[in-house]
């Protein structure tokens, strides 16, 4: 095989950019956007229909409507993202080149088919299985199919990181030991077999079930085997954002981790315990025991959420470091306050390290309580915390980074900078709303995946509290301040790609986006030398901290005053 | 720009900060906390779900239903002729779930205990007993069995919180909780 692999010099970072990465990556990420605003649009049909003054479609619609927005932004919008994450962490961070970029492509073209097969048999109507789709409810077979398909092409991408990585180290592109951020990526890599693999085990019967070869499949053993995927891919997001918290923090602002040992420790907690999360969704089942709940529930003992406390802590404190030695060190928050929040790519990136932490965070831990549970399980509380964890963490995480990936990558300039400056606060502000309204109406009761609240074609009445009204349209309104957050991101990304001006090395010395040594930082391994003040971080943990311990003791008094049950 | 690493230690050789080690022990106890909190609710608290289930056939729990319904039916719910049961003080009851009913309604006692019994004739359903708020999923082929003690009179609504089909919407049933004394 011919050793001329063509690369260039990124004038910014200094890192050696494979043509087949910046390519890949580029494709990955275009179709990735491309699925969050058909998702987008359908998780805003669904808001409407939702706020009971507008119910703007009709039931059957609004199932239809409700399971695409689900598999759209949920599985393909942030998989294929993450893919791009995947090949930049690897090819780009360790200077390697892309081993096998044909069957890269081959996975790409995998995804791509698989998305749009699942897309057509939700459309057709014939699969308003929600995302979930739980047996013995059947989808079209080209439902599974399509997932199935777009399940091998992750997983090829995934060997392809692995396999670059292992080539970049044999053909010495690096040195000692792997970036953070590839380290955080390898975790999410590795999440990503696992929970691929429960896929495949739990889609492929099902499949074949719909086609009739086989006749049967348990509810409950699907249900088990099924979130070992559905909810171990929310770990790789979450392994994902992080990272790109973290190289966010060096690419803008020259931030190195605090501690390799400690940050590297919580990517190795999620890797060992984030998989027991299947049981978050089997907490009120028949037939599965309490011991059972409470070890699995609790990631053994909470170390997988001992992991993200330690990133809740670290990240910000690298940022404050960082910060501080650039001379912002009057006071406690002067670090904080003087960070660059005009700037897209990290007012998104902090916004969804706030967000994560104590909207989805807390309420995450909370409902995942085995008892506490019974007042939560498939309420609209449910929505309203993953929504703070994958719109508010994640897609805001992602979205950030698109505004480094778009001058970096795609070479180009940002367009409408004004209105990309808003975005974030947009995008953040409207998902943290919905969040919090969801979990409001869920607490008293209002059930997710609903039509009608009204329950105007029941045989039987119910009173439903005029609350719950209120805050479903409130919830509304704030889909509506999200969808307009993410148009934007979706016009400035798309026009800035086909429109922006072409940075070429003038323009990157006369308006560069990394800061000073971030490229070092990002594409190195060292933690910071000293043990700098962090007394604004530490204000932030404690006041998580805080509302933690005190929103969880609330949702136990919650649970005191419902009908005892044995 | 030279990118190589300068000669470190291995990542899990480096020293941990003061103030991060003391986070990361606050945050392993309030794990440890967290999971003592459910253990302990086992021993103390009122609202534990049951570990007993069984498999079942529908059409064995259908019977067992409706036998228990033509035995204990004290009315009918308005016009809709959906049975009101009101079994003993202290037996099991049954309600089934289908699309898209709760069947039958149940009359039961203020601070007396039940052992209900719940399973699904055909796809998933959601329990979720309003305006307590007690949610629980329910499965065709698996019979749950749970000890409820109703603690206030009123009327509940089971509302279906599953997605189980096109009228999914419409699926909601009703418990009514009455006095003792009359």
């Amino acid at each position: 095989m011919a050793k001329d692999f063509k690369f260039r010099t990124c004038p910014e970072t200094g890192l050696k950019v494979h043509s087949q990465a910046d390519a890949l990556i580029k494709a990955n990420a275009v179709v990735a956007v491309v699925f969050l605003a058909i998702g987008g649009l359908f998780g805003l049909l669904v808001a409407l229909t939702r706020w009971p003054a507008v119910h703007m479609l009709d039931a059957e619609l609004f199932y239809l409507a409700l399971t695409a927005h689900g598999a759209d932004v949920l599985v393909f919008w942030i998989i294929f993202f993450e893919v791009a994450v995947l090949y930049f962490a690897s090819a780009i961070l360790l200077n390697a080149r892309i081993v096998l970029p044909k069957i890269a492509w081959l996975g790409f073209i995998l995804m791509l088919v698989g998305a749009l097969m699942a897309n057509v048999a939700v459309l057709q109507g014939e699969s308003s299985v929600m995302f979930t789709s739980y047996v013995p409810m059947k989808a079209a077979p080209h439902f599974y199919l399509g997932l199935i398909l777009f399940a091998v092409g992750a997983l090829l991408a995934v060997g392809i990181f692995f396999g670059t990585i292992l080539t970049a180290k044999k053909e010495k592109t690096y040195e000692g030991s792997l970036p953070l951020v590839t380290f955080g990526a390898l975790t999410a890599a590795i999440i990503a077999v696992y929970t691929i693999l429960s896929g495949a085990i739990i889609l492929v019967p099902t499949f074949l079930w719909s086609l009739d070869l086989i006749p049967h499949i348990d509810s409950l053993t699907y249900k088990l085997i099924w979130w070992g995927f559905g909810h171990s891919s929310q770990q790789i997001n979450v392994a994902t954002h992080v990272s790109i918290w973290y190289a966010t923090a060096a690419l803008l602002l020259g931030a190195k981790p605090l501690s390799e040992k400690v940050s590297r420790g919580a990517f190795l907690l999620y890797i060992l315990f984030l998989q027991l999360a299947s049981a978050h969704h089997l907490l009120v089942e028949p037939g599965v025991s309490s011991s059972w709940k409470i070890f699995n529930t609790s990631y053994a003992l909470y170390l997988a959420v001992l992991g993200s406390l330690i990133h809740g802590l670290s990240v910000p404190g690298a940022i404050e470091a960082a910060q501080r030695k650039r001379g912002f060190n009057k006071g406690v928050f002067e670090w904080l306050r003087k960070a660059p929040w005009g700037n897209p790519a990290f007012s998104s990136m902090f916004l969804s390290l706030v967000l994560f932490g104590f909207l989805g965070g807390i309420s995450g831990v909370t409902m995942g309580n085995e008892q506490i549970n019974l007042i939560i399980h498939n309420t609209i509380y449910v929505p309203g915390h993953f929504h703070a964890t994958v719109v508010a963490g994640t897609t805001l995480a992602f979205m950030g980074i698109t505004y480094l990936v778009v001058p970096l990558i795609f070479q180009r300039e940002i367009v409408m900078k004004g209105l990309a400056r808003w975005q974030p606060y947009l995008f953040g502000l409207g998902a943290a709303g919905i969040s919090l309204f969801m979990m409001g109406a869920g607490t008293i009761g209002i059930a997710r995946r609903h039509w009608d609240i009204t329950f105007s074609d029941a045989p039987l009445t119910v009173d439903v509290p005029g609350t719950a009204f209120m805050m479903m349209g409130l919830n509304g309104v704030f889909a509506i301040m999200a969808t307009i957050g993410g148009a934007i991101y979706v016009v400035v990304v798309v026009a800035s790609i086909l429109f922006g001006a072409k940075r070429d090395e003038a323009a990157c010395k006369a308006n560069p986006v990394v800061t000073a040594g971030g490229g070092e930082a990002v594409a190195s391994y060292g933690a910071e030398e000293e043990h700098p003040n962090l007394s604004g971080t530490i204000v932030l943990v404690t006041l998580l901290f805080v509302t933690f311990v005190l929103y969880y003791y609330v949702n136990w008094k919650f649970l005191s005053e419902v009908w005892p049950l044995s | 720009m030279a990118l190589t690493s300068p000669e470190k230690r291995i990542w899990w050789n480096e020293p941990l900060s003061k103030i991060e080690l003391t986070w990361i022990v606050i945050a392993f106890l309030w794990g440890l906390t967290m999971f003592g909190t459910m253990v302990y609710w086992h021993f103390t608290g009122e609202q534990n779900l049951s570990n007993e289930a069984y498999r079942i056939r529908p059409e064995v729990f259908a019977e067992r239903t409706e036998a228990q319904a033509e035995k204990y039916k004290v009315r009918e719910e308005g016009d809709t002729g959906i049975p009101v049961v009101k079994p003993p003080a202290g037996s099991d009851v049954y309600m089934l779930a289908r699309r898209y009913e709760f069947w039958p309604i149940l009359e039961l006692e203020k601070d007396k205990q039940y052992r209900l019994h719940l399973s699904s004739m055909d796809v998933q359903h959601g329990f979720s007993l309003q305006p307590t708020n007690i949610n629980l999923q329910i499965h065709p082929g698996y019979e749950m069995v749970l000890t409820v003690k109703p603690n206030k009179t009123g009327e509940y609504s089971v509302v279906c919180n599953e997605y189980c089909g096109v009228a999914h919407h419409a699926m909601v049933g009703r418990i009514y909780v009455v006095d003792s004394k009359k």
